[in-house]
């Protein structure tokens, strides 16, 4: 597979200077995205510049009807901003169509969403398979890579249950499986602890720690201020402006963990 | 994404929703079952007619009194002479004026009552001569048919029908031998026909042989005793079937003094003329029928259309899922038609099989024939396929044309 081939990132030596060494997971510039229905316009985004570099662990924050979702459609190509352009490592993909924005969602962005979205009538293994199946691998490939994604959100030994046949917090970590399986450059958690048990919640934030440590990209939208606490980087939306980007407390932590 | 898993995604899709599918299947099953049907009749009638072409004899023509625009077709009737003889018959059987006919059997015929002791039957008499047999391409069951011999003396000889024999005698074998009288002449039985097993023509196994001789100078006479109703002509082959035809064409035109673009007092008729005149009938019947299966069609793939919207309204989660997971408008149109296409072939199938049932009810208790043949069954399945994928491809294209938002936030 050549999910990444066409990014050519180099591995920054120091995380503090990924800036300058190679482009930003996410450079947004100017985004604006108004909705209009007949009459009535609502501006989502009132332009948002944001960059967001590689390995980094961000949460992004706001009252209901902020623009957090908004920003989270943009960035991962699910819609188009109104103006402004969108940069995923170094790639401006604002004017692209419908069939290549597909092909960047699916080789560069993994989802996890709220309401877990899995297939009903799919067993786990055939959910975590599906992003492999649009960019094209071979069965074989498929399920070797979807049973290991499992292993790695440790449901193993749930891979072919229905997911009517799972807990919260395990669905939850099967659509994180999911989001991992093509090893994609960017994770896009939208609220994925807002249908879930404050147990499970522990569960799928640990989990999205431990990819961080693993040097993944993740941005987490949240509502609520403990979970955004996980986040290194926590960046806050109200009316679809920017209005605090703030490094939390869990950032110095982090660093002196893997620096041992 | 491969066929192939376009393929089983869309077989899982169709079989995690089996109520709807086999609700979306059942129009398209009921078209098929129409299909089917109408093919089958069509097929049956067919048959029929080809039965009754080769029933007639193989290479015959038939030349018969009366011109071929005389609508009636029927001469000869109560009193009215009719304008073939004997003598015709004569000409035709010439071989160096008619090289192509290879033999040659004029018939009268005539309703009568037979009599056989206590056992009284009315059949067609016919009079006619030894090559009969021949043309008709027929067969003994028992006995001989009249001979030369038979037609120079006019002997009071008769050939039965199958049926005949049977009504008279109580079965094939027993008349052979006997004898039976006709308005107060005794004649006796030589010979038995073998069955036409096919034929729904009752007439070609009940009837009465009588050389021809016999037949107008012993017992119908009167003033139009070289009349006859039919003349049989067969050709010498396959290939020179259209030559024997224009040669008894010129003959009797001769004979009759009929010259240029006058009138004829008689007509000709080939297999390919009574095949035409048959399948003309049988055409209309399959119009009908294929207009029956077409509407039930129409109404079957509105019914797809209409069930696959509701699907692809229902799933528009999946669909925005999908998308979010990078499948493309055209992948997912794909799996719509795919769905639509696996949901045809499993409602035709269907269809072919209530058809088939069908068919075979409505043999054995209506006595149609019904023909279903691999190529009607094939006809069928392609026809359900085009047909639900004909009209899923608006809810195919409205699921591809989905935006991945829209259809994620969806609720
Ligand atoms: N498709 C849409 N059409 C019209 N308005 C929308 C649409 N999507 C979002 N909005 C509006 O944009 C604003 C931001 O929404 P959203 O990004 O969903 O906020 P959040 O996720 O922070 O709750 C809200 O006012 C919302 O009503
Ligand atoms: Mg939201």
């Amino acid at each position: 597979m050549t999910a990444l081939g066409n990014l050519s990132m180099a591995t920054p030596p120091d995380p503090a200077a990924e800036s300058t060494v190679a482009p930003p997971v996410i450079e947004l510039v100017g985004v604006t995205k108004r909705y209009s229905n007949g009459e009535m316009s609502v501006e989502a985004l009132a332009g948002v510049d944001l960059r967001v570099g590689e390995g980094e662990f961000v949460a992004v924050t706001g009252p209901s009807g902020s623009g957090k979702s908004t920003l989270m459609h943009i960035v991962g190509c699910l819609d188009l901003p109104t103006e402004g352009t969108v940069m995923l490592s170094g790639d401006d993909v604002s004017h692209l169509d419908e069939k290549h924005l597909a092909e960047v969602r699916n080789r560069r962005i993994g989802f996890v969403f709220q309401q877990f979205n899995l297939l009903a009538y799919l067993s786990a293994w055939r959910n975590v398979e599906l992003p492999l199946l649009y960019a094209g691998a071979e069965p074989v490939e498929r399920r070797e890579l979807a049973l290991a994604a499992l292993r790695g959100v440790g449901l193993d030994d749930r891979a072919e249950h229905r997911p009517g046949e799972l807990s919260g917090g395990q669905q939850q970590r099967v659509a994180i499986a999911r989001a991992l399986v093509g090893e994609p450059a960017l994770i896009l958690a939208d609220e994925p602890t807002g249908n879930l048990d404050s147990s499970s919640t522990a569960e799928v934030l640990s989990l999205l720690r431990s990819l961080h440590e693993r040097g993944r990209t993740i941005v987490l939208i949240t509502h609520e201020a403990d979970v955004a606490e996980q986040a290194e980087r926590v960046i806050r939306i109200e009316d679809g402006r920017i209005v605090a980007d703030d490094p939390t407390e869990s950032a110095g932590p982090r660093d002196d963990g893997t620096g041992s | 994404m491969t066929w192939r898993d376009t393929l089983r995604s869309a077989l899982d899709a169709v079989r995690s929703h089996r109520l709807r599918s086999v609700l979306t299947m059942l129009g398209i099953t009921i078209g098929i079952v129409a299909v089917t049907l109408s093919v089958g009749i069509g097929q049956g009638a067919r048959a029929e007619v080809n039965d009754q072409i080769a029933e007639l004899g193989t290479n015959v023509l038939v030349v018969s009194p009366g011109s071929d625009t005389d609508d009636s077709g029927v001469r000869g009737g109560s009193g009215s002479a009719s304008t073939l003889t004997l003598g015709d018959a004569e000409a035709l059987a010439d071989p160096v004026a008619a090289p192509d006919v290879d033999s040659v059997a004029p018939t009268a015929s005539t309703n009568g009552v037979l009599t056989a002791g206590e056992a009284t039957w009315t059949t067609s008499l016919v009079g006619t001569t030894p090559s009969w047999l021949d043309v008709r391409s027929r067969a003994m069951v028992s006995g001989s048919f009249i001979d030369d011999d038979d037609l120079a003396d006019a002997a009071a000889v008769v050939v039965l029908g199958s049926d005949t024999a049977t009504e008279l005698f109580g079965s094939t074998t027993a008349a052979t031998g006997e004898s039976v009288s006709y308005d107060g002449r005794t004649l006796k039985v030589v010979g038995v026909l073998a069955e036409v097993s096919s034929s729904e023509d009752t007439t070609n196994n009940d009837l009465a042989i009588v050389p021809s001789t016999t037949y107008s100078q012993r017992l119908v006479g009167g003033d139009t005793r070289d009349a006859v109703s039919a003349i049989y002509v067969k050709a010498t082959s396959e290939e020179t079937v259209s030559a024997a035809y224009q040669e008894s064409d010129s003959l009797v035109a001769n004979l009759h003094g009929i010259s240029g673009d006058e009138e004829a007092d008689y007509s000709i008729a080939t297999q390919e003329s009574i095949l035409a005149a048959a399948t003309s009938v049988d055409d209309t019947l399959t119009v009908m029928l294929a207009g029956i299966a077409v509407i039930s069609l129409l109404v079957g793939g509105i019914g797809v259309m209409n069930i696959m919207l509701v699907s692809v309204t229902e799933r528009i989660r999946e669909i925005g899922l999908r998308k979010a997971l990078g499948a493309t408008p055209s992948l997912v149109r794909r799996q719509f038609l795919l769905e639509a296409s696996l949901l045809g072939l499993a409602g035709g199938a269907l269809g072919v099989g209530i058809g088939l049932v069908l068919s075979g009810g409505m043999q054995a208790v209506l006595g149609t024939r019904v023909v279903v043949s691999p190529l009607a069954v094939s006809v069928s399945l392609l026809t359900g396929v085009v047909v639900a994928v004909a009209f899923g491809v608006h809810p195919a294209t409205r699921a591809a044309r989905l935006t991945p938002i829209d259809a994620l936030r969806s609720q």
